[in-house]
């Protein structure tokens, strides 16, 4: 097994740039060991990441690669899938590409339900440029652009997805790294728009500036906070504030948008109208 | 078979990209392009191609790039504004070498401007658009026939060279419908990228070959190469030496120079004894015919240049004329964009009026004529 990971990854690109106790390494694990696990063809299967710290993750992937632009994985990666559907493509982005500067791409990729699992590694921060606070940097926080404590409302990436259509949506944590693999099994397994919320901790950028401590201090926050799905739906609302559940969190069935477009081609071959 | 068809130059735009084997379109409504959208709409999935309305302009630019490094041709077309949110990608396709097309059909800017009149008011923005450094390729053609055969350039040079090509209509001849005789797509010379001849753990995506462009594998095909914006060396992956940077950026601009004379498109009308020389393109080019002809017939020495390429600017044609001339005028619906470039070229070698025209309309012939008279004196 350890050698079939192996070959799924670029190792004469190793080290990889991530700081020491970056969680983005531990989410990338956990991608190769779903993919190992699920025996896709290494051909046909494409990485599309966008920019930002974890997005370097697909250049250590050993598939055909493509590391885009700032939010727009899922345009690329949408492209790909619609031209040449018998390839698995998955994306790899982080907080600040999917929901803020990608943000638009993210719903729609959603709401129409194509055939893409996407990963977002969720550290709350920018932490490629130095700190600064994204779309899921908690109320309160401290960044570099929030240095006296920051006044934004994060979303909840899940939600979000499940409200624009994603019809799988789970979330991991770096900690709970052999449920992160899990989940994204079950993502890639899914036909539809998935999406991974994989909870990651950035000891650099945002852990110094909120005082969190080393990274294994980091990761015994996600253990502490972390709620599974099972577990969350005993408790109140009251009891949840602060804390983060993961698992699988919303899974529904939809049309999938390259499937309906090859009935699009059908119906116009066959010269129906509309 | 050729046959001859009414119709307008931005069906001819997709009737020629379907004909050059484009089978992918993702792009945004916006005037005055949307018909080159609904073409593609109602005609791809009759040929197993696949149409997709994006959420954005840039999503448009995104799934164009996406669906052409997985080995299908791919088209998008807008107009000004969604021309300056394509510019972001535009240089991504640039540096990644992603061989893809684009369709402006300008109007008056900036910003939403004049969506329903005519303007060329983008050719610089077609060279320095999006940031960085890189040769642009931009052709713009003067009729509904024209536009067929330079959509056909269009896609043959950006699988050729492995990079985006901008096609500027203008809404003249975007919305104009013309008679013309479609040729049979059987006798078009379609050229497509090179693919790698070596087994995937040899393949380099982008080491090049003599002309400066490496063969490019399609995702699916087994190469598992990589794809970045940063630079990157002939490996593919980031790489941020000084020779390699400069090698990159280099290969970028002459890899298109080196081919000047095979991607520069032009005409010349009544130039054997011309002294003056009316510069023009798109749109305008129709007037500029029409003054030139009625300057001839008044028996004044007057030619015509028709720059079908604007980009690389056609310096050697431009150069020649201005040693013979005296005078060149270039009529342009815009402030003054390409004149400059004219004057570059001339080097003072011709005396040049720039006849700008920015309120909307179109130029009459007297327009034209007017100066061409004054010039002529």
């Amino acid at each position: 097994m350890e050698q079939s990971v192996e070959k799924l990854l670029r190792t004469k690109h190793l080290a990889h740039i991530w700081c020491p106790g970056c969680g983005n390494g531990t989410v990338l694990a956990a991608t190769v060991r779903a993919i190992e696990h699920l025996g896709l063809d290494q051909d046909k299967t494409v990485i599309v990441s966008g920019i930002g710290c974890s997005s370097r993750a697909s250049g250590y992937m050993n598939f055909d690669t493509l590391h885009t632009a700032h939010g727009r994985a899922l345009t690329f990666a949408t492209g790909i899938k619609l031209a040449r559907p018998e390839l698995t493509v998955i994306v790899l982005t982080g907080d600040g590409d999917a929901t803020a500067i990608g943000g638009n791409h993210f719903i729609h990729a959603a709401r129409r339900n194509i055939d893409l699992t996407t990963i977002v590694f969720n550290n709350g921060i920018y932490g490629m440029t130095g700190g600064q606070y994204s779309p899921l940097t908690p109320t309160g926080s401290y960044a570099s652009t929030a240095p006296y404590g920051h006044i934004e409302r994060p979303f909840d990436i899940a939600k979000l997805a499940i409200a624009a259509g994603a019809t799988y949506v789970a979330r991991g944590s770096a900690y709970h790294t052999k449920m992160l693999a899990d989940v994204i099994i079950k993502g890639i397994e899914h036909t539809g728009f998935s999406v991974i919320d994989a909870v990651t901790q950035c000891p650099t950028s945002f852990g110094r500036k909120n005082k969190m401590g080393a990274p294994a201090a980091m990761l015994e926050w996600q253990r502490d906070n972390a709620v599974t799905v099972e577990a969350a739906a005993k408790l109140t609302p009251e009891q949840l504030a602060g804390k983060f559940i993961i698992g699988e969190l919303h899974r529904s069935e939809a049309p999938e948008y390259v499937a309906e477009y090859d009935k699009v081609i059908a119906r116009a071959q066959k010269g129906a109208k509309k | 078979m050729s046959r001859v068809v009414l119709m307008q130059g931005n069906q001819a735009c997709a009737e020629a990209a379907l004909a050059a084997g484009v089978r992918f379109f993702a792009g945004y409504p916006i005037t005055p392009s949307t018909e080159v959208a609904e073409i593609f709409a109602a005609r791809l999935p009759r040929l197993g191609g696949k149409f997709i309305q994006m959420e954005d302009e840039i999503a448009g630019m995104g799934a164009v790039c996406g669906a052409s490094l997985a080995g299908v041709k791919a088209l998008t077309a807008t107009s000004g504004p969604g021309f300056s949110l394509k510019q972001e990608l535009i240089g991504y396709a640039a540096m990644a070498e992603i061989p893809v097309v684009v369709v402006n059909v300008q109007r008056l800017g900036p910003s939403t401007g004049k969506p329903t009149a005519p303007a060329q008011g983008d050719v610089m923005q077609a060279r320095w658009g999006t940031h960085g450094d890189r040769a642009a390729i931009a052709l713009s053609p003067t009729s509904v026939r024209e536009t067929y055969d330079v959509t056909v350039h269009a896609i043959n040079f950006s699988e050729k060279f492995r990079l985006p090509v901008i096609i500027l209509l203008d809404e003249i001849i975007g919305h104009m419908r013309e008679k013309i005789a479609l040729p049979d797509p059987s006798t078009l010379r379609i050229i497509e990228r090179k693919k790698p001849a070596v087994p995937s753990g040899e393949y380099l995506a982008y080491k090049p070959d003599d002309d400066g462009v490496a063969p490019l594998a399609a995702f699916g095909d087994g190469y598992h190469y990589h794809v970045t914006g940063l630079v990157h060396d002939e490996t593919g992956f980031p790489a941020g030496s000084a020779s390699i940077t400069a090698d990159l950026i280099t290969r970028l601009h002459t890899k298109v120079y080196n081919a000047k004379s095979e991607i520069t498109l032009f005409d010349e009308y009544f130039m054997e004894d011309a002294e003056t020389a009316v510069v023009a393109y798109g749109g305008t080019f129709r007037s500029a015919m029409a003054a030139v002809k009625e300057a001839r017939a008044k028996g004044n020495k007057v030619g015509l240049i028709k720059l079908i390429t604007i980009w690389p600017f056609a310096d050697e044609v431009v150069a020649r004329a201005a040693a013979k001339v005296g005078t060149m005028i270039v009529p342009e619906l815009n402030y003054g964009q390409l004149v400059g470039e004219v004057h570059r070229a001339a080097n003072g070698r011709a005396h040049i009026v720039s006849l700008p025209k920015v309120d909307g309309g179109v130029f009459t012939p007297q327009e034209i004529l007017s100066v061409l008279d004054k010039e002529v004196g």
